[in-house]
């Protein structure tokens, strides 16, 4: 196995990234709440505060809206700022940075001043964490001008779009899932990065198109595989990009397979699953054999208890199933 | 003792924003002018002072309440009344109009309406300054009203923790919008709120250029130096009303607060205050104010000819500047 291509954690993926960018720019800084903490940011951040040091890797008080804030002041003066919110609901408190001040920046400004900032979310679903702990609030920030949104749903995927994202002249909110931090894929050492605005297909097919979502993605193409056996063939695509989407590679896809399932973990009403579903029936109305799926979660806050917890997320049956009974006929 | 040239200095910059802020009231009452307006008048003396205790390269924010921020800080007086008139020449554009204005090279960031948005912002740019160890230091300006938002708490303790170089600055001038001070908080001040912070705390007289200027310098080297946070607050009161040329409430054009405490205020207008000063102690005569007066008369009216004269954004451009490329 070369050094150059080896297995890398999801996680670790990400500390490769910001490492990478630490060490070949120096206007670069990591701020939030944990950062030198695994219980808040698992091994992502690890290492890093010993190899760049206290300044530019800052363990903040809890005050999400001022230390968001201060990271957007550090990027509009010329750092390329990082911060990390350890979990997407802990962001709600840093609306007005993110929105009114990061997304709108260029433009109210004229395009005389723009804010190099990523703004990086951690969800957390399962575990009981209830409805504040768990939330998959994507969708928000996407509706939002002059923000993109990126959700690796793989280690080689996190590296290269958390590089792209520090590297990007606008804000970008980064937000990947923490279930995903184990995930091992092979992930080149050297620099490299990912085209935000890209997405990739991870299965050809010719009988549905699915597009899964972050975490969605391994279950999408686990339902891809058992379905092969029965003779349906899924392509398989992960956008990777939220916003600005790739819809070019989903139309052209549908437009081969002329059916359509949307996988997100978050739900339904106003979810970015809608958003993908809404341009297919705009661009390719003429070309679908079936209805649009949205496979998404319930409208309901995250659930404590086991027992609702388990019918609360997505499951590969379910999936498995929807795709099915949309490709019958 | 201030040289006389450095005093007429800062009564040139007080002039300047009265005539540029009273230039604006019959472009508003027309309708030429449309975008809101937040006029400054009667608070020069705050942004005539502290910017002329900074360096060029100090970074300052402002508020909705900015337009003598940004000519104290030496900004294009062509380009910020062609903002307001939503002129494709203006500082922003025309994309940001009177609440978004800034000067790219001259360490004017930004100015934007959020009550206390840019309070953390002006933190991270401390933040930056102490990171790249280049000896500027940040300015935030704010007002009473900002006092209400705890991301102002938030950024000072944060300021305090990592002894950040930024300056405080807030003008308090009695009102958050509508709202008597009094209505919002328990006492008439503000500048006591950075003490648990361990943030030094300032109280001064807004309205004494000289006495704002002395402050902002002393603390501002402070800062420069040893790279701690300051609070300083400059007791004022506006002019006008809090948008626009008065309180335009259903069309009664009336100031919603007591006429007696308008008048009051007036006596206290820190323009006629200095010009007063310097009448004592240097001699100068009503001929060389009338000239001082003149010239500034005659660049505003310059500048909202060329301000009328530029072209408005072309409608094709409607969605650039969305991102940067």
């Amino acid at each position: 196995m070369s050094l150059e291509n080896r297995p890398l954690t999801y996680s670790l993926a990400i500390n490769e990234a910001l490492k990478q960018m630490m060490e070949k720019d120096p206007s670069v800084i990591l701020i939030g709440q944990g950062v030198k903490s695994p219980w808040y940011v698992g091994n992502t951040c690890k290492d890093l505060i010993e190899t760049f040091g206290q300044d530019r890797v800052i363990d903040t008080p809890v005050s999400e809206n001022g230390i968001t804030g201060v990271a957007v002041g550090a990027a509009v003066v010329g750092m390329k700022t990082i911060v990390v919110h350890p979990r997407v609901d802990f962001m709600m408190y840093a609306m007005d940075p993110i929105i009114n001040e990061a997304a709108n920046w260029h433009y109210m400004f004229g395009g005389k001043s723009s804010v190099p900032v990523v703004f990086w979310g951690i969800i957390n679903r399962h575990g009981e964490q209830a409805a504040q702990h768990s939330q998959a609030l994507q969708a928000l920030f996407a509706h939002i001008p002059g923000l993109k949104v990126v959700m690796p749903a793989t280690p080689y995927d996190a590296k290269g779009l958390m590089i792209a994202a520090i590297e990007d002249p606008n804000p970008v909110v980064f937000i990947d899932d923490r279930d995903l931090y184990g995930m091992e894929d092979h992930v080149p050492q050297e620099y490299y990065s990912i085209p935000i605005g890209k997405g990739e297909i991870r299965k050809q097919g010719i009988d549905i198109t699915v597009v899964a979502i972050s975490a969605m993605g391994p279950l999408a193409l686990e339902a891809g595989q058992t379905l092969e056996k029965e003779g349906i063939s899924c392509e398989v695509i992960d956008p990777r990009t939220l916003k600005p989407l790739d819809e070019d590679l989903i139309f052209s896809s549908v437009k081969k397979t002329g059916r359509l399932a949307v996988i997100e973990s978050a739900w339904k009403t106003g979810g970015v699953a809608g958003e993908i579903v809404a341009r297919v029936a705009e661009e390719c109305f003429s070309f679908l054999k079936a209805p649009i799926q949205r496979i998404t979660l319930p409208d309901t806050p995250a659930p404590m208890s086991r027992t609702l917890e388990d019918a609360y997320y997505l499951k590969l049956k379910d999936i498995i199933e929807k795709i099915r009974s949309l490709t019958k006929g | 003792m201030h040289s006389k040239d450095f005093l007429l200095t800062l009564y040139r910059t007080m002039f300047l924003i009265r005539t540029c802020e009273e230039s604006f009231v019959p472009g508003i009452h027309s309708g030429e002018i449309r975008c809101p307006v937040h006029l400054s008048s009667g608070q020069e003396a705050i942004a005539a002072g502290v910017c002329a205790a900074l360096e060029k390269n100090d970074m300052i924010f402002g508020t909705h309440r900015s337009h003598g921020h940004y000519l104290a800080k030496g900004g294009d007086l062509n380009a910020l009344v062609a903002e307001i008139y939503g002129k494709e020449k203006g500082c922003s554009r025309g994309r940001g109009g009177s609440m978004h204005v800034l000067i790219t090279d001259k360490g004017y960031l930004a100015s934007v309406p959020i009550v206390a948005g840019t309070i953390s912002l002006a933190v991270g740019a401390a933040l930056a300054a102490k990171i790249r160890k280049d000896k500027t230091i940040a300015v935030s300006f704010f007002g009473d009203g900002a006092a209400g938002e705890g991301v102002l708490y938030e950024a000072m303790n944060f300021a305090s923790l990592k002894k950040l170089p930024i300056l405080f600055v807030c003008e308090n001038n009695y009102y958050s919008t509508h709202m008597p001070i009094r209505e919002c908080r328990p006492d008439d001040t503000v500048h006591t709120i950075s003490t648990p912070f361990g943030i030094p705390s300032f109280s001064i007289d807004g309205n004494d250029v000289v006495g704002v200027y002395e402050t902002a310098k002393n603390l501002s080297e402070t800062i420069r130096n040893g790279g701690c946070p300051a609070f300083l607050e400059c007791r004022t009161y506006r002019f006008r009303g809090h948008v626009g040329p008065d309180d335009n409430i259903q069309g009664s054009h009336q100031d919603i607060r007591p006429q007696e405490e308008i008048d009051e205020w007036k006596t206290r207008d820190p323009i006629p205050r200095l010009a007063e000063y310097l009448k004592e102690t240097f001699s100068i005569n009503e001929g060389e104010f009338a000239q001082i007066h003149s010239a500034i008369e005659n660049q505003v009216t310059q500048a909202h000819q060329f301000a009328k004269a530029s072209p408005y954004p072309d409608p094709l451009e409607l969605t650039r500047y969305v991102f940067r490329k």
